[in-house]
């Protein structure tokens, strides 16, 4: 079991990858390389699925830890492993895998192969930032997850696939860019790219806190556009209405929102504490503008860019109210954002592919054709709304439970109007499509209701809506080992002098009084 | 007094020299009417032979050969074997793409082995005007390449464009050399390290310098020495190109290395912020210049130019460091640039039927093996991680952190992220799918030759980018030997 618990992140990371090159060796023949692709997440999933069995509750480092020298100079180090934060982060990749081959199964009539060798290339970019602990490892795969997503963009885009192709490498490479010199300036100050090492040195307060502000913000601005925060979110919508099904409902959001909480909050506690009231600022703005642009979408695409938005920045206002409330609800919101955006994208890609359009006024009064369709649409809709009993409910509650009691009333109440004008727009979107009267378009072809593979993947997405809302017991408690910052005790030498940093928690009684009741609050955490 | 015969320190020399005569003198003895092709085929075995003799001199004590004139040392190890690998890629390309009935096809391969003789010699050098002669080997042999398409018009323009610039850098470089002489009295390069810096005229070795690095500066076209190299790119055939564009510049680098750190390092304060200026000039002209081209080749030219500064950067490294980064830069960079232009010449052909990157529309439908292979060595261009080109730049960027030049590392990853524009533009058109009117040019066939060299460049920007430790110990010894010049310099051999 030993020997399994210290390869299986390697096995995550290399499956894919494998995978891949099978498909690019064998003939293309048939729908081949997609049972290939189906047949390699699958497994993959299947090993994701041995973290959480395996994983120790009580234990507040990484674990499944992976530390080898790669490189000799710079001093790189082959270092994974996952804790409470990436476990389930990495367990949804693994399932949004075969959700994503299900939806490309006949949207991707040509080039298969390449499509599915990416794809999976894709899978193993993203695996590779949710578990790296060295700063180049995750910057690398960081980087690499931009560019099967971009080719896939570009080749089987709807419309104008390379333009947006274009604008999404652009918007998320050049920020990467401030990102390395924050990255290599770290490691000139501390010979380390190593996550520990690196956490120690920030706390211990022998780097330069004006440089160190910097790098923060390098940090922070890199992973804003990824997720994106409003105002750089402009590469979303075009993102959105291009991307192939399988990419688009992972192109946002989690990778950039992980990397905010253990590499911006983690690393940096102290200046993301400074830059926090601003980010919640943004958030809250991005709450309802992405809220209101959805309401006024003629596209379906959009419509959901915009939702995400909306979505994203909900989970972003989490992740700065800097309460354990909100980062608990945070990583529960984006697990359940993941499952019910690909359950989404999935029915929506089912319409695509029959219709050809996405305007939603060329739809209409679909529900007696697509019976299935239009019911999961309808359940994903209200998991995406948050009614109570499935997922969304549980992580919007805990965001803007821990906003309200934690950072201000105002921007809570702020933020829950968002809530309900996100009820409209979805409302509205599945009055549209499937209810009223029978639009020209919808008569004029045959229907083609969700298919049994795709049924396949669809029941487990909603038993597990169904489960988070139910049962968040099962998720919250490794959410909240992940969360809660583990404590630094170790010694730690700079210099020739011992510096003790007894703990770096966000609600160290002698920072910033701003956030002084967050320590009640944290306390009086029997709420849930 | 010296053990090792003096013939091992050019061993590597000359081979090449051998095997260009060997190439020459058949081609005039076989009949007109035979194919060339074996004569390519020759040459590459004596280059692949030159590379293992150079290999082999890894075992020779590191030192000096005729009268302290040509040194062999693992950095001078490193930069012959880097050439000859350029070389024989070179060779296998143009062995696949040049017409079979091209004139002048021994000469054409006899060229390229002499050429790469020159260069060999000026990365072991260490005696000015071993230097200057190495210079001009390697740079005639360039000038006649670049014109061999005699009968296109922009073949001889290419041609004399390079060879008129061309030689007023290297008098420039002449020049300085006879300044530095006349400051110093030698022109052996351990012995103006010792002398340069209690020599009464100190004006005069600093003129010196800068004119030498005008003349190096211009080899490996960087701004504001760069006008050239857009149109000879253009005029040249692609496979020169693949040539030109990387072994004769990483012999300059390796001059410049050896000027800048072994022979004048007390002047780091005055050569430090040149460089660190003609930099940022590079990388930032370079891509700004490259984002408005619509010719494959030319684009190219101005990114061979931006790299130029991105390795540029690795000199505000602080010594060995600096040497290695740069010294790995240059191997990364050669790795991709020739795999970029290998699959240039094969999807456009010899007579470039595809000038335009508009042309490329569509090739990965056309030839899908290479079309992913000119968006892997754009991608390792862009710097995407686990590629060549990555770790060139991370290893140049973060020497140069460590040297303290934290804006110069700025503006080369702003730059870098400029850069991605211009390559993924030529990515994307290449994954369009092809307009129904285009032009169909049949699909390019992959032979023997032009498949290793492909190869070959894959496998190196992996293995950069991978599994790098090897290059980096060995670019490492390099540094350090370019660091700690051999014992006997206390006392020279020479008549000097």
């Amino acid at each position: 079991m030993n020997a399994i618990n210290n390869s299986i992140l390697t096995l995550i990371l290399l499956l894919p990858l494998a995978g891949a090159v099978l498909v690019l060796l064998i003939p293309e023949r048939g729908k081949l390389p997609n049972w290939i692709a189906l047949f390699t997440s699958l497994a993959t999933f299947g090993l994701t699925l041995h973290l959480p069995a395996h994983f120790d509750k009580t234990q507040t480092s990484f674990q499944f830890e992976v530390n080898r020298i790669w490189i000799e100079k710079p001093a790189i180090f082959y270092h994974v492993g996952v804790d409470g934060l990436s476990l389930w982060l990495v367990v949804l990749v693994g399932l949004l895998a075969p959700v994503g081959v299900v939806a490309s199964w006949n949207a991707i009539a040509e080039r298969r192969k390449l499509f599915f060798a990416l794809f999976l290339v894709q899978q193993t970019a993203m695996f590779g930032v949710f578990i790296a602990l060295d700063l180049i490892l995750y910057y690398g795969f960081w980087e690499l997850s931009l560019v099967p997503m971009a080719i896939l963009i570009a080749m089987y885009g709807r419309k104008d696939g390379p333009r947006a192709a274009l604008k999404f490498f652009l918007y998320t490479f050049i920020p990467s860019a401030p990102l390395l010199v924050a990255i290599l300036w770290l490691y000139a100050r501390t010979g380390s790219f190593d996550f520990d090492t690196l956490r120690l040195w920030v706390a211990s307060g022998a780097l330069p806190a004006g440089a160190l502000g910097w790098v923060a913000l390098a940090f922070l601005f890199a992973f804003a556009v990824k997720v994106p925060v409003f105002p750089l979110h402009g590469w979303l919508a075009d993102t959105f209405s291009e991307a192939p099904v399988a990419l688009a409902m992972v192109v946002a959001g989690k990778l950039g929102l992980y990397s905010m909480l253990r590499f911006h909050i983690g690393l940096f506690p102290v200046q993301a504490r400074a830059v926090a009231p601003v980010l919640v600022g943004l958030a809250v703005v991005g709450i309802l503008y992405g809220a209101c642009l959805a309401l006024v979408q003629r596209d379906f695409w959009r419509l959901m860019a915009f939702a995400a938005l909306s979505h994203l920045s909900m989970i972003t206002l989490g992740i700065y109210g800097l309460t354990l409330t909100g980062w608990e609800g945070a990583v529960y919101q984006i697990l359940n954002h993941g499952v019910v955006d690909g359950a989404l994208f999935l029915l929506l890609g089912v319409l695509y592919d029959s219709y050809s359009s996405s305007e939603i006024s060329a739809y209409g009064g679909l529900a007696a054709k697509l019976p299935r369709t239009a019911t999961f649409f309808v359940l994903a809709a209200l998991g995406m709304i948050g009614l109570p009993m499935l997922g969304g409910f549980i992580g919007e509650f805990l965001i803007l439970l821990g906003t309200f009691t934690g950072v201000s009333k105002g921007w809570a109440i702020a933020a829950t109007l968002g809530v309900i004008l996100g009820a409209a727009y979805m409302l509205t979107l599945v009055q549209k499509l499937f209810f009223g009267p029978e639009s020209k378009m919808a008569g004029s072809k045959p229907p083609e209701d969700v298919e049994v593979g795709q049924l396949a993947v669809l029941a487990p997405l909603f038993v597990l809506m169904l489960a988070m809302g139910v049962a968040p017991m099962l998720w919250l408690p490794m959410i909240d080992q992940g969360v809660h910052p583990p404590p630094i005790t170790m010694r730690f030498n700079t210099s020739g002098a011992k510096v003790h940093v007894d703990s770096m928690s966000m609600n160290a009684g002698d920072e910033s009084p701003a956030y002084q009741s967050e320590t009640n609050e944290t306390n009086g955490e029997g709420q849930r | 007094m010296n053990p090792v015969p003096d013939i091992f320190r050019i061993l590597p020399e000359l081979i090449l020299t051998l095997t260009g005569v060997a190439v020459m003198l058949t081609d005039a003895a076989l009949n007109p009417k035979w194919p060339r092709r074996p004569l390519g085929w020759m040459a590459a075995l004596g280059t692949t032979l030159a590379l293992w003799a150079s290999l082999g001199q890894l075992a020779l004590p590191m030192g000096t050969g005729f009268s302290g004139t040509i040194e062999t040392s693992a950095f001078t190890v490193f930069f012959h074997v880097l050439i000859c690998g350029i070389v024989l890629v070179a060779l296998l390309l143009s062995l696949d793409t040049l017409p079979e009935k091209s004139h002048h096809q021994g000469e054409f391969y006899a060229l390229i082995v002499f050429g790469a003789v020159g260069m060999c010699l000026l990365t072991g050098a260490v005696e000015l005007l071993l230097v200057f002669i190495a210079l001009e080997i390697s740079s005639i042999a360039t000038y006649i390449l670049a014109g061999y398409r005699k009968e296109t018009p922009r073949g001889p323009e290419a041609a004399i464009k390079y060879f008129l610039l061309g030689s007023f850098a290297t008098a420039f470089l002449l020049y300085g050399v006879a300044l530095i002489f006349g400051a110093t009295g030698t022109t052996q390069i351990y012995e103006i390290a010792r002398l340069a810096p209690t020599a009464q005229n100190q004006s005069f070795i600093l003129a010196g310098m800068g004119l030498m690095l005008v003349g190096i500066l211009f080899k490996v076209s960087a701004v504001p020495f760069h006008v050239w190299t857009p149109d000879v790119y253009e005029g040249s055939p692609t496979p020169v190109v693949a040539l030109m564009s990387t072994a004769p510049k990483a012999a300059a680098f390796a001059l410049l290395l050896r000027v800048v750190y072994e022979m004048l390092p007390a002047l780091r304060p005055v050569w430090s912020p040149l460089l660190w200026v003609v930099a940022v000039l590079s990388m930032t002209v370079g891509n700004l210049a490259a984002l408005r081209q619509t010719n494959v080749k030319r684009m190219l030219a101005y990114s061979s130019i931006a790299h130029a500064g991105y390795l540029l950067a690795a000199f505000a490294g602080l010594d060995a460091t600096g040497i290695a980064a740069a010294s790995f830069y240059i191997a990364a960079y050669a790795a991709m640039n020739v795999g970029i232009f290998a699959v240039i010449t094969l999807a456009s052909g010899y007579d470039e039927k595809l000038p335009l990157i508009e042309d490329f529309r569509g090739l990965i439908y056309r030839s899908p093996l290479l079309g992913s292979l000119l968006i892997f060595f754009l991608a390792s261009l862009v710097g995407i991680p686990f590629t060549g080109g990555f770790f060139g730049k991370l290893i140049s960027f973060s020497t140069a952190i460590g040297g303290g030049a934290i804006w110069l590392v700025i503006i080369g990853l702003l730059n870098s992220g400029l850069a991605a524009a211009y390559y993924l533009r030529l990515a994307l058109v290449a994954a369009q799918k092809p307009k129904d009117d285009q032009a169909t040019t049949p699909e390019p066939r992959v032979g023997i030759a032009v498949g290793a060299a492909l190869l070959f460049a894959v496998a190196a920007t992996l293995v950069l980018g991978i599994l790098p430790n090897g290059v980096q110990r060995a670019a490492e010894a390099g540094a350090h030997t370019l660091q700690a010049p051999p014992a006997e310099i206390g006392t020279p051999q020479g008549s000097r």
